[in-house]
Formats: structure tokens, C-alpha cells, sequence
């Protein structure tokens, strides 16, 4: 996408490229695009990675449509 | 979605999708009227909820970017369809069979597109996040779990961004609006009430937020309120404090 610039200013000691933050920061702030397998159920899956990784807190974005 | 990147799913929800359906027809018909049928389903169409579904069933418009058919062998037809969030490609599979006047349903859907995520690209397994979760525990190495997890800033590569001054980054995350003195650069295109990123210059992930401007003004402005942050990702503390409180 194109920019359009307001100002600029010299690169800080802040901050981190977010595809070099720790494992751990990305535990607490990642995404997986998971190939959910057919049988189980959105929210099934999510409290399976939640156990797998250790983690509390979890969601997706992917409700095909509920099954008949 | 781990952790604080459950905040991006509207941004998710929102977006575009592509799916691959299998549409079955209930008699023979035309390849030729079937091709114009589908044609006349491209760009904006009125579509009613079907009965089992999770929002209001009022008559509703979406627009439907594009459908290729992809095989057609007796009556079952393959096709990907590029289509607006909250578009029910069942009720697409069945409107086209009303319209053919023979009837359709839809028989299997895989969605392979949603906003900034494909099939083709990172997509993994349960087996992949667990064994790739094991070999970092238990060996300490991370290249597959790095693989497996990405940052939460691939989520939003889809949205228009706004790259903020350091200085700025610190009150968003308390949940100030951006003023235009904060911006450094924008993407073109932004319009009034369009959902944007708003990122340090590490593009860095700050927060999501409504933009009350548009591109141009953003970054001619002398004064005001750019973006009204809806939903902060980032850590407060993560850049210094270089706000002052009023007393």
C-alpha cells in the first residue's frame, strides 16, 4: 500500500521486531491459522490449543456456520 | 487467536473470504445458463439469513466479489467464490438453484481465505502445534514453534496503517486517541470510519482504531483527533511513559 508522510524520526532502542520477539511474548500475543480438522467443534479446538500450549487464554475467528 | 491477540477478531471477522464449495443441482440444466446464472450473482446481492443461523434474519446486502467455476461433472459443481464477512454460501448455493429453476444445495465448503490468511501460507495442523510446542520445551528449539505462531501483527496485514512517533505509542496503550501530531506516515486510501492499525515504526502492532479522517487530512492537519483507538494490543510499559497527566 502506498504512504503518505507527515515526519520522520531516527530509529529508537524501543521496541523489537515482532518476528523476533521472544516465544514467550508470542504465546501471550499470537496467531496460529489452523487447519481446524472437521469433526470437533471451533470452541473444541481453541481448549485444545489452549492444553497443548500451556496457555488461559485463547479465541478464533473462523464460525463457518453452526451444523445441522 | 493466543493471549491479547483475541483483541484483532474483529478485524478478522470483518474481512473479505474465499471459500471452494461443492453446489449439487436437483436436475440436469445447461452449462451455458448455469455460467450466465453465476455471473449475475457477481457484485452486490440481497441475501436473507438462512433459518439455522446466528444473527437477525432480515433481507440483508453483500457483495460478492467473484465466483470461478472450477469443474462441473453431472450435476455437482465446483467453484471458489470471493465474497463480503457474513455472506452464507449455502444460501448463495440455493438462491442459484432457484434462479436456474431446478434447485441446488450446497454439499461440502472449505473456507481458504479469511482477510490476511490463506491456504497456502502458514497454515498448520494440531500436529504441527503440538509436536513443534514439544521440540521447545523439551530441546529448547524454537524455529518450528516460530513457524507454527506468528505475531499477532499478521493478522492486521490486511487494514490500512497509521506508523506513530514513539513519544505517542505509550498513551494509546492507556487508551488515548491518536492526535495528528502523533503520526508520522499513513497508507493512502483511509477513509472516515475505516477500521486501521495503528503501529510503531518496528511495525509493531499498538492498537486497533476508527479513523475520523481521511488519508490526506491525516497527515496536513495542524490539529486533532486522527484515530479513535477501539481495542489496544500492546503492553502498557512496553515504550517509556512521555505523556504528562493534568493536575
Amino acid at each position: 500500500m502506498e504512504v503518505l508522510i507527515r515526519d520522520d524520526e531516527p530509529p529508537s532502542d524501543y521496541g523489537v521486531n515482532p518476528w523476533e520477539r521472544p516465544i514467550e511474548q508470542l504465546l501471550k500475543c499470537g496467531i496460529i491459522n489452523l487447519d481446524k480438522p472437521p469433526g470437533p467443534t471451533s470452541h473444541e479446538v481453541v481448549a485444545w490449543i489452549k492444553k497443548i500450549l500451556n496457555i488461559n487464554r485463547a479465541g478464533h475467528a473462523g464460525t463457518l456456520e453452526r451444523s445441522p | 487467536m493466543l493471549g491479547k491477540a483475541t483483541k484483532i477478531v474483529q478485524a478478522i471477522q470483518k474481512a473479505s473470504k474465499e471459500y471452494i464449495c461443492l453446489m449439487m443441482l436437483h436436475k440436469d440444466f445447461k452449462e451455458e445458463e448455469l455460467r450466465k446464472v453465476i455471473r449475475e450473482f457477481v457484485g452486490p446481492i440481497y441475501q436473507r439469513p438462512p433459518l439455522r443461523s446466528s444473527v437477525k434474519r432480515t433481507l440483508r446486502i453483500r457483495r460478492i466479489y467473484y465466483i470461478d467455476i472450477l469443474e462441473i461433472r453431472g450435476r455437482r459443481v465446483l467453484f471458489k467464490i470471493g465474497c463480503e464477512a457474513g455472506t452464507y454460501v449455502r444460501k448463495v448455493c440455493h438462491d442459484i438453484g432457484e434462479a436456474l429453476g431446478c434447485g441446488a444445495h450446497m454439499e461440502e465448503l472449505r473456507r481458504t481465505k479469511a482477510g490476511p490468511f490463506t491456504e497456502e501460507e502458514n497454515l498448520v495442523t494440531m500436529y504441527d502445534v503440538s509436536d513443534s510446542y514439544m521440540l521447545w520445551k523439551e530441546e529448547g528449539n524454537e524455529k518450528y514453534l516460530r513457524k507454527v505462531i506468528l505475531p499477532v501483527e499478521e493478522g492486521v496485514k490486511h487494514l490500512p496503517k497509521v506508523i506513530i512517533r514513539d513519544s505517542a505509542v505509550d498513551a494509546i496503550c492507556h487508551g488515548a486517541m491518536l492526535a495528528v501530531t502523533g503520526i508520522l506516515r499513513v497508507n493512502v486510501g483511509i477513509k472516515k470510519g475505516d477500521l486501521v492499525a495503528v503501529m510503531t515504526k518496528k511495525n509493531e502492532l499498538v492498537a486497533l482504531g476508527q479513523a475520523l479522517m481521511r488519508s490526506e487530512e491525516m497527515v496536513s492537519s495542524k490539529r486533532g483527533i486522527a484515530v479513535k483507538v477501539k481495542r489496544v494490543i500492546m503492553q502498557p510499559g512496553t515504550y517509556p511513559k512521555m505523556w504528562k497527566s493534568k493536575r
